[in-house]
């Protein structure tokens, strides 16, 4: 196994950004930063339950935006699937982030975080499919994804 | 206040999923590909970010109540069923394909590719999906 070259220092503090920004939600809102239950209450919610959402999402993209624009180097992005497959990769991702009641964020995250054991095996689990999922697209089937 | 600080923390987050390069699906991929050129980039993250959250939700949930709302709102399960395994397979092989889960792939849209807004479209089509399909 080679390791390809990657930049500690931007993913170690944005972590930290992530984490902090998970603290703030939590300790002055009283709320878990799972990017997919706060995603699909966006679309589901009404009134003020839908508009912190709506804000929360939109803060992020902005948050992107902003490091893209003093970072240039960092606004990359690269994919080697057809859009037919990034779209049903999405389906899966909200379907599955829904029936197991979160995602990265919300389990990873926040879940372990606060030492829960459910969000401890929803971590495991899909840590476990993604990487059996990588090896298949790309070594079995040779997709360049 | 309640509003604010949703925007703020939003803020943070997308700006800390970028600085990452989680925003990228090659680094996420090339971390669950143990058997290529790895990428140890989200070891990285995932670390800062739990490191964090394992320190300070130790003294907010000490607390009596958020600052600006009456209580705090958290899962109050502890069974492992089922759903939950299910569901975090389905989310494990939507993630192994494209390399975007929810938050990164949200704040991707900020970098005009139809890459994340494909993909986006898709979150938002399975989560409509199962609320007509599966939910309880």
């Amino acid at each position: 196994m080679t390791i390809v070259p990657f930049e500690p220092v931007p993913a170690l503090a944005g972590g930290i950004l992530i984490g902090l920004a998970a603290t703030i939600l939590l300790w002055l809102n009283g709320r878990i930063a799972g990017i997919s239950g706060i995603a699909a209450g966006a679309m589901e919610e009404h009134g003020g339950e839908r508009l912190w959402r709506l804000l929360f999402l939109a803060g992020m993209i902005a948050g992107a935006g902003a490091v893209y624009v003093l970072w240039p180097a960092g606004a990359v992005l690269h994919s080697g699937l057809p859009l037919w497959a990034v779209l049903a990769a999405g389906v899966l991702v909200g379907f599955g982030t829904r029936l197991g009641s979160g995602c990265t964020s919300g389990h990873g995250v926040c879940g372990l975080g606060r030492l829960s054991p459910r969000s401890l095996i929803a971590v495991i689990t899909f840590m476990a499919t993604s990487i059996v999922t990588v090896f298949v697209v790309r070594h079995v089937l040779g997709v360049a994804s | 206040m309640i509003h604010l600080v949703s925007i703020v923390a939003g803020l943070l987050f997308g700006a800390g999923l970028a600085l990452a390069q989680m925003t990228d699906p090659a680094r996420v991929l090339g971390f669950l590909d143990l058997t290529g050129r790895w990428d140890p980039t989200l070891v990285f993250v995932l670390a800062g970010a739990v490191a964090t959250t394992l320190i300070s939700f130790r003294f907010v949930l000490r607390r009596p109540r958020p600052v600006f709302a009456p209580a705090f709102q958290l899962p109050t399960r502890r069974d492992i069923d089922a759903r939950l395994i299910g569901g975090a397979v389905v989310f494990g092989v939507g993630w192994g394909v494209a390399g975007f889960c929810p938050g990164p792939g949200i704040a991707a849209l900020a970098l005009g590719s139809v890459v994340p807004l494909t993909f986006v479209v898709g979150l938002a089509g399975g989560m409509i999906l199962y609320r007509f399909t599966a939910r309880p």
